[in-house]
């Protein structure tokens, strides 16, 4: 196991590569001068100039390629053009209501989820599964923005549960950060509610079909066991699953929630990036969230193999 | 009752045809309505200028920001601009991205995918290639490829329909691992069939299938990710009258004048459950192996 999990490590090195490649790459997309591009409509050749120096635009492609991944290296995700702070102060500065957002998200959705998918598995075609099945597409087909001003409407502006736009950080208390959080987050989980939901119901479906599970009844274990011991305990499977596939989906869901909802965040700091054309952070950002996807699915695959014995590679 | 067991003997096909369709009907009436909601949507596109539609460009100052009434059946924006007619032509928009990404990324990720399937060299690189692509979230690629290459139609379509690419790829790849290891094509290898030609003849027709089924997920995808990208200021240019552009130039509107965004929101959701809940159906019906597990 030890060799695997060693393996699997050093495979994420080749994968990196890659993703530095195409950021890279990315600045070159643009036709013409990436430089005039980036400085806008309204830049003077001046402007212009300064630009193409501060990205290092006049060197040869391979040496600016061979800087550039040299800074990375050392963790210097470079300046921003609009702000002139490093890259990565700003991102560290905008991290906590992402991941306050992300991981608060998960657990509420897998908290809902499991347990709505185990029913429905349990009964099979009664009009709970249907409901439940039912909720799952239409959670999965309504947009998170959509759905994000649908709830604000409802119950900040109508019903005035919840402040409407907002972020209060960790360390004013928790009673107000929770307060201010709470809308963002059920209307983030809906779309992981109806994935955790669809995949435990299909898991908890097949544990059913064992041969163990048969044999659990027979020897007369009452129903209500028989799922708690045999079908819940493979729920980590389902949950473990969506975290890896639903990550690029939690991220695109975290800009688009940190838009409707004001909150200060990565995605706030991307979208506004996007505005300004400010390159360096727009590269960064994405570098980052490349990389927690890289290392999400790495331990993953890592927790795969302790968690369940079956599963060798 | 000895005729009707006549029939089935004779034509078993028939009775089999007449009950999968009847099979689908009951167990998915999802499909039916997935089917019908899209075409509803595809005709309301098409035929947007009869829909009682006026200019979605045509601008009204002195009915700015009405609410929902006879006169505008969705209300005005703050331009007063006949929002019915807006959400109306902007189904055409938010129909043509989805279909040009979904034709896009199954054209070229079914390339890739047979030839990294077929090609043993180039399918660790390809496949390395894809795993890099695929670990960079979609919608921060697309966003940045668009703030960069300029945006417009064209450059919408291509920069939503790269991060899909490498889900089709696998997909492919992975029908064709599996179908080259078939005797058939092994007794096609053993005659001197050549590889463009297995390819062609006998892999392509087991990638339909899987493809069809993963290509209305995409559609639905590449919807959402279209009127986000406009709704977050980075996709089509504004002047377009997509949904995500309505529902950008409502959002600081918002607490007063909710129904800019709530009918191309309402719009928006609907054409994307048709779609999801049409390849729900098609799954089902295409794939029964996987259909027993879901």
């Amino acid at each position: 196991m030890l060799a695997f999990i060693l393996r699997r490590m050093l495979a994420t090195i080749p994968v990196m590569g890659v993703v530095a490649v195409f950021v890279f790459l990315l600045l070159h997309l643009s036709p013409g001068d990436p430089a005039t591009v980036i400085a806008g409509d309204y830049a003077s050749p001046e402007d212009i100039a300064r630009i193409r120096a501060h990205l290092g635009l006049d060197q040869p492609l391979h040496i600016q390629f061979g800087t550039w991944i040299g800074r990375l290296l050392q963790g210097d995700l470079g300046i921003s053009i609009f702000s002139n702070l490093p890259v990565a102060t700003l991102i560290g500065q905008r991290l906590e209501p992402t991941i306050a957002l992300s991981l608060l998200t998960l657990v509420f959705a897998a908290a809902v989820a499991v347990p709505l998918g185990t029913i429905a598995a349990w009964k099979a075609g009664s009009w709970i599964d249907r409901f439940v099945m039912g909720f799952a597409v239409l959670g999965f087909s309504v947009p998170v923005f959509v759905l994000g001003y649908a709830l604000i409407w409802l119950l900040s502006i109508k019903a005035g549960l919840f402040p409407v736009q907002g972020y209060a950080p960790i360390a004013d208390g928790l009673a107000p950060f929770l307060h201010r959080l709470a809308l963002p987050v059920f209307t983030l989980s809906v779309i992981f509610i109806a994935l955790i939901a669809r995949i435990t119901r299909a898991s908890v479906m097949e544990v059913l079909a064992e041969d163990y599970v048969r044999t659990a009844y027979a020897k007369g274990l009452p129903e209500r066991l028989v799922l708690l011991r045999h079908a819940l305990r493979n729920a980590w499977v389902p949950i473990v699953t969506v975290i890896g596939i639903g990550f690029s989906l939690l991220i695109g869901g975290v800009v688009v929630t940190e838009s409707v909802f004001n909150i200060p965040g990565l995605g706030r700091l991307t979208v506004d990036a996007v505005l300004r054309r400010d390159y360096p952070v727009i590269q960064g950002i994405i570098l980052v969230f490349s990389a927690a996807y890289v290392l999400v699915n790495l331990a993953i695959d890592i927790l795969y193999t302790v968690l369940d014995p079956r599963i060798r590679y | 009752m000895i005729t009707a067991f006549k029939s089935v003997e004779l034509d078993p096909d028939a009775e089999r045809r007449r009950d999968s369709v009847w099979h689908l009907v009951r167990r998915h009436p999802g499909v039916i309505f997935g089917a019908v909601l899209l075409m509803a949507m595809v005709v309301v596109a098409v035929f947007a200028p009869l829909l009682f539609t006026v200019d979605p460009a045509v601008l009204d100052p002195i009915s700015r920001l009405k609410a929902p009434e006879a006169a505008f059946w969705f209300g005005t924006d703050m331009y007063g601009r006949d929002l019915y007619s807006r959400t109306v032509y902007g189904a055409r928009i938010s129909l043509v991205v989805g279909l040009c990404v979904t034709l896009l990324s199954v054209g070229v990720g079914l390339t890739i995918g047979l030839v990294a399937g077929y090609v043993r060299i180039l399918d660790a690189i390809v496949m390395r290639i894809m795993d890099g692509l695929m670990a960079i979230p979609g919608i921060l690629l697309a966003i940045a490829m668009i703030a960069l290459a300029g945006a417009s139609l064209v450059t919408v379509v291509i920069a939503i329909a790269i991060p899909e690419i490498p889900r089709v790829v696998r997909l492919v790849r992975s029908v064709v691992l599996t179908i080259r290891e078939e005797p058939y094509v092994e007794a096609a290898v053993t005659v001197g069939t050549r590889v463009p030609a297995i390819l062609v003849r006998h892999v392509l027709p087991n990638t339909v299938a899987p493809l069809i089924v993963q290509g209305t997920y995409v559609c639905a995808s590449a919807i959402i990710t279209e009127a986000l990208l406009s709704f977050l200021g980075a996709g089509i240019p504004p002047e377009v009258p997509s949904w995500g552009n309505i529902m950008a130039e409502g959002r600081a509107l918002f607490q007063v004048s909710p129904w800019i965004i709530f009918f191309p929101g309402l719009f928006l959701a609907l054409a994307v459950l048709a779609i999801n809940v049409l390849g729900d159906g098609l799954r089902d019906t295409l794939d029964p192996r996987i259909a027993r597990r879901m």
